[in-house]
């Protein structure tokens, strides 16, 4: 059990290299092996959710030793509850997409097993990393699998999309870098060594100048935001999405906007709190922003998975709003929200998935009364943008609730006016998706080629089966996944009590010599 | 007690997950039908038994809680499963699982032959589900809960029709106008919690006891609770799609739209009454909310053609009235008025249910007429219904409606009397102009037609709902007939609010003689207005279109049109104009495009130094060699 983390990421890294070895026209053992892999991977980790102890806010399974030692970098891994869950959604998510692709891929398909199997290590990777550089490297590799998977299997304009998502995720990245480099210099003074343990650097990290904590918090951070993405970085994002193909649509929505949300709480918030506390209007007022300007574009884009590219910018803008108010609940609520988002949205790009390899067309305008021919899909799409809209009774309507209250009481926020305007999210998010879902499903059929179509398929079924489940569990009885993470979370906020938040925020930030120890 | 309460909530979702999941494999009408509504005739029998068990009680002790479980609980949010039984909600229990029995039945008759059969009773049964969720929740995040419940319920039967055009539209109408009015009431908890630090509807009115009358605070979270209720409970500004909610089967008129779910915002505010109490503000603009929709509604009611549409602004303008009640602190009027609306109000509805059903899908009553003779039992009993509705003694409505009436003129003064008695007038009007129309006068319709009654299980409903729309204000007796059973009822569950209201308000003197009068005035008015109605509309067979400010009322004030010249058009056009194709394409992504294509553009130009000549590269080097020099020198 103590190296359950090292295997959770190598299992898939490792496994997937005979693969290509495989004969090319032996499909069925490419995708058969490629889906045990990763449900071998999944059995894995719902094990060690079994042997986690919720009741701590410690770094568990930890694993550490040296590594590069020239930087004094280590291979130093751990979870607590809030990677956990991400680690937990991760597993889930690619078995889905494994099976997800088994129709719609047809060229290259070794390669794109392989890539997709990768993927998931590096994944796991970074929600497990404690060292900046490890994380970096995982963080960086997630880069490469994903630009192919956009450029080789994506839609007519893949190419630019593919390259716009990796520029704009670079130029955070080559931030990131630096900020990693200048953090260890300028904690070294404290530390005596030079040292990429964030465990250790979070201990120093206050006594660097603040105007430096705030340079270096920007530098970590905008990378994040990015990912996220944060408005008004969120260009990358529809294009991506629009050309991707299904699973990689699923993959980046549900996982890969997590690593910016997490990063924000581990690293933002985990090493430079003095500056996350002061930079929090600007970032706040973004995803307030966010919030409602992704909702209004939702409601007006004419292809499908462009609305719900538009709506997970509305969505994330609530855990970053979720994760900046620093409460108890908001954090909570952030933390759910993103293994929320994560099955909501995988299983809406899940279902235009299915409507694509059936009609060759994700625009709108071409549907309308497929829930006559296909009832069974439309009743499961109904229940998902449900979730979505955030319909009490399931799992949206707990995530977006707590942030939304938890925010309100802010002291960091300072005012419940940012709770008010993105509440007002909940009616766009109705008036995008039950207009998408008339426009798609009701009325009557109009177009010939839509008459024929057929219902949902066994092996779809098998997609979204799992989602739903989870959709459903977390909407009756949240109280098993708030668990989880409910002292980790607490560890996260412990020193940063109300009146240390006070104290924080009127700290000047004025330049300040570094105290010699 | 507590283990076989939970089957309230549980048998009617059972029936919703067994027709849904094997309604259609089963595919037996009488299956799917009769076990819905078995599923809901159970949960009303619990009902009556829990009735007994409160009785035992002394009154003040009248209040039972099961706590099943812990819903949510994060840090010092913490939200318990919990059921509440008092007579408040028992009262609505009786009444939505009582008539949502009859309707059960009622439909099984309506939808025979419908291709979604199964589905409508697994809808049903989801709605009962909700329903009793937002009635027995003791904390406003499961009274939340039931509330978006019924809406989903609500939007699914609205659209149940799906292939047809308007339905979807209606549906979603309804669904988003229901999320504006849940933003006040997310709101209001946000502030509940936030100063309050629960959400438990109990520990909240606990605490607020000590507070002084219309402290900002109070009086803002009850307006925010309102803009739920109006929502909900379909009032000005927020009224729009309930006349649009007729698009959906007729029974689903009745039991949603008419009797239990759009009570919701009424139910909300008597069972926080003391919060009412305390923001007297609030409740003014209750009352005047209240006075507009009921008049507004009533004068659109007056000139519509469509039988189910004069019943839904009907509806409107009846939950207007309760809501004048509740703005004039007389909650057990509201909850009086509620409960007889639903009797009668169902009654109608099934009526022109069972109209339309034996007119072929004719809702236009300027092609009905003479149904009187071929469909006995449905126009008896809905004459009693628009009897009872018009307020005529000693039937249903004319109780309630005079008791809001009287507390009217008693808390709220002469001019909101004047036009709440207006309105009363203009329902008896409007009311009688249906039947005028339908019923009387010749017949109108093709002669391919042949109106028929209905079967009895549709028509059975409809006598038990007469009976009660005769009988069922003997239980709110007027003070000067003796004993008002209701009140004593209610005694326990307002006192609180009561006891605050008297403290602002002097103790106004019951005057037996200015009961009498208004009994009067408004049995009269009544009478006028029936007599002027029925005598136009029973001969007339003759329709111009209408001009003026027929036309304006006919055409509701034409707000639809202004609220989407005026918030729905502009949000769409500045979306799509402006924010999608000018800012998010050409301003950011123009600039992160411009960014890329800049920095290409430049490498491209620096890539021409790298010629691979050894000239250039000299040349090159001695002029930066020369540059540095000069930089030296004129430093």
């Amino acid at each position: 059990m103590a190296n359950i983390l090292s295997i959770l990421i190598f299992l898939p890294i490792l496994f997937s290299i005979p693969i290509l070895f495989f004969k090319k026209d032996n499909v069925k053992l490419i995708k058969g092996y490629a889906l045990g892999i990763s449900l071998i991977t999944f059995v894995l980790s719902v094990a060690l959710y079994f042997s986690f102890n919720a009741g701590s806010g410690e770094y568990q399974f930890v694993q550490k030793m040296p590594w590069v030692k020239i930087i004094n970098s280590y291979y130093y891994l751990g979870v607590d509850g809030i990677s956990l869950l991400l680690i937990l959604l991760t597993t889930l998510i690619f078995p889905i997409s494994i099976i997800a692709s088994f129709n719609p891929i047809k060229i290259r398909i070794k390669e794109y097993y392989f890539l997709l199997l990768l993927l998931e290590g590096a994944l796991i990777g970074v929600f497990t990393s404690l060292d900046l550089v490890l994380f970096y490297v995982f963080w960086e590799f997630i880069l490469i699998p994903m630009y192919f998977l956009i450029g080789i299997w994506g839609g007519e304009e893949r190419i630019y999309a593919t390259v716009k998502f990796f520029l704009y995720t670079m130029f955070g990245s080559v931030l990131l870098l630096i900020g990693i480099i200048w953090t260890g210099l300028l904690v070294q003074p404290f530390a005596g060594v030079f040292t990429l343990d964030i465990v250790q650097i979070a201990t120093f990290t206050t006594y660097i100048p603040l105007d430096k904590q705030i340079i270096l918090f920007c530098l970590f951070t905008l990378g994040f935001l990015i990912k996220v993405p944060l408005f008004p970085f969120h260009t990358w994002l529809p294009d991506a999405h629009v050309q991707a193909p299904t699973a990689g649509s699923v993959i980046l929505a549900a996982l890969l906007l997590k690593m910016g949300t997490y990063g924000l709480i581990r690293f933002s918030l985990g090493l430079f709190p003095v500056a996350f506390i002061k930079l929090t209007p600007v970032i706040a007022v973004l995803a307030v922003i966010g919030i409602i300007y992704g909702a209004l574009l939702s409601i007006v884009q004419k292809d499908m998975k462009k609305l719900v590219a538009y709506s997970s910018v509305s969505h994330m803008g609530f855990i970053v709003i979720g994760i900046f108010a620093l409460t108890n609940e908001s954090m909570q609520g952030s933390v759910i929200q993103m293994i929320n988002h994560g099955l909501s949205t995988g299983a809406l790009f899940l279902f235009v998935g299915m409507i694509y390899e059936r009609r060759h067309t994700k625009l709108i305008a071409e549907f309308g009364g497929l829930r006559k021919v296909m009832p069974v899909f439309a009743a499961l799409f109904l229940v998902v943008s449900l979730s979505s809209i955030g319909l009490p009774g399931l799992n949206g309507f707990i995530g977006e609730f707590l942030i939304l209250l938890g925010a309100f009481n802010s002291v960091n926020l300072g005012t419940g006016w940012y709770t008010i305007v993105s509440a007002t999210a909940v009616i766009f998010s109705a008036v995008y998706l039950l207009w998408l879902y008339q426009r798609v499903m009701l009325g009557p059929i109009e177009k010939e080629e839509n008459k024929v179509l057929k219902d949902i398929t066994k092996a779809e079924l098998a997609t979204i089966i799992p989602l739903l489940i989870f959709i459903v569990w977390i909407g009756v009885y949240p109280n098993t996944f708030l668990r989880v993470s409910e002292m980790s979370v607490k560890k996260v906020l412990l020193n940063l009590d109300n009146t240390k938040i006070q104290m924080m925020k009127s700290i000047e930030t004025k330049p300040k010599e570094p105290e010699k120890n | 007690m507590q283990k076989y309460f939970i089957l309230i909530v549980a048998l009617p979702l059972l029936g919703f997950l067994i027709n849904i999941f094997f309604g259609k494999k089963i595919n037996s009408e009488k299956f799917s039908g009769w076990l819905s509504s078995l599923f809901v005739l159970i949960p009303f029998l619990i009902g009556i038994s829990m009735l007994f068990q409160l009785l035992k009680l002394p009154p003040e002790s009248r209040k039972i809680v099961f706590n099943y479980f812990n819903w949510i609980s994060v840090g010092n949010f913490n939200v318990d499963y919990s059921f509440l039984i008092d007579p408040l909600s028992l009262v609505m229990i009786l009444v939505v699982t009582g008539i949502g029995f009859l309707i059960h039945v009622y439909s099984i008759g309506y939808m025979h032959g419908d291709d979604g059969f199964a589905r409508f009773f697994s809808f049903l049964n989801l709605f009962i589900f909700a329903m009793l969720h937002l009635i027995l929740a003791d904390n406003f995040l499961v009274v939340f809960l039931g509330w978006e419940g019924v809406g989903l319920c609500s939007y699914l039967l609205i659209g149940f029709w799906y292939e047809k055009k308007f339905t979807g539209d209606a549906a979603k109408k309804a669904f988003i106008v229901n999320r504006i009015g849940d933003f006040g009431f997310m709101t209001a908890m946000f502030l509940v919690f936030a100063n309050f630090g629960t959400l438990n509807i109990s520990a909240f009115t606990g605490s607020i006891a000590g507070f002084a009358v219309n402290t900002p605070l109070l009086v803002t979270i009850a307006l925010l609770f309102f803009v739920g209720a109006t929502g909900k409970s379909a009032q000005i500004p927020l009224f729009v799609w309930l006349p649009d909610a007729m698009a959906g089967p007729t029974p689903v008129s009745a039991l949603i739209h008419a009797a239990t779910m759009v009570t919701a915002g009424i139910y909300l505010i008597a069972r926080t009454s003391l919060l009412y109490a305390l923001a007297p503000t609030a409740s003014t603009v209750i009352l005047i909310v209240g006075i507009a929709t009921a008049i507004l509604s009533a004068t659109i009611a007056l000139k519509q053609n469509d039988i189910k549409k004069i019943l839904a602004y009907s509806t409107v303008s009846q939950l207007g009235f309760m809501f004048i009640a509740l703005g004039t602190h007389s909650y057990v009027a509201a909850v009086f008025h509620l409960v007889t609306h639903a009797f009668f109000k169902a009654l109608m509805f099934l009526g022109s249910g069972s109209v339309i059903h034996g007119m072929h899908e004719e809702q236009d009553i300027r092609k009905m007429g003479g149904l009187k003779d071929k469909m006995k039992i449905t126009y008896i009993t809905f004459l009693i219904g628009a009897i009872a509705i018009s307020g005529i003694p000693p039937f249903a409505g004319f109780f309630s409606k005079d008791e809001i009436l009287y507390k009217t003129f008693i808390n709220a003064g002469i001019i909101p009397y004047l036009l709440v008695l207006i309105t009363a007038g203009f329902t008896a009007f409007y009311m009688f102009r249906l039947i005028g129309l339908t019923f009387f006068g010749k017949p109108r319709y093709d002669a391919h037609i042949h109106p028929h009654e209905s079967p009895g299980t549709m028509t059975i409903p409809l006598i038990i709902l007469a009976v009660l729309s005769v009988t069922g204000g003997f239980i709110g007796l007027p003070h000067l007939l003796g004993f008002n059973v209701l009140d004593h009822w209610f005694e326990p569950v307002f006192k609180n609010a009561e006891m605050v209201i008297k403290g602002y308000t002097p103790e106004a003197e019951h005057s037996a003689s200015v009961e009498i009068i208004l009994i009067f005035v408004s049995i009269i008015v009544a009478s006028v207005a029936i007599y002027i109605s029925f005598k136009k509309y029973s001969k007339q067979d003759k329709f111009t279109e209408e001009k003026g400010f027929g036309k304006v009322l006919e055409n509701k004030y034409y707000l639809d049109e202004i609220y989407d010249a005026t918030v729905v058009n502009p949000i769409y056009k500045t979306s799509e104009s402006f924010l999608w194709k000018i800012f998010d394409v050409k301003i950011i992504d123009g600039l992160v495009n411009g960014i890329a294509g800049f920095s290409s553009r430049l490498s491209l130009d620096w890539r021409k130094i790298q010629s691979g000549i050894i000239h250039d590269y000299a040349v090159l080097a001695v002029s930066g060699v020369i540059l540095i020099i000069l930089f030296f020198l004129f430093k």
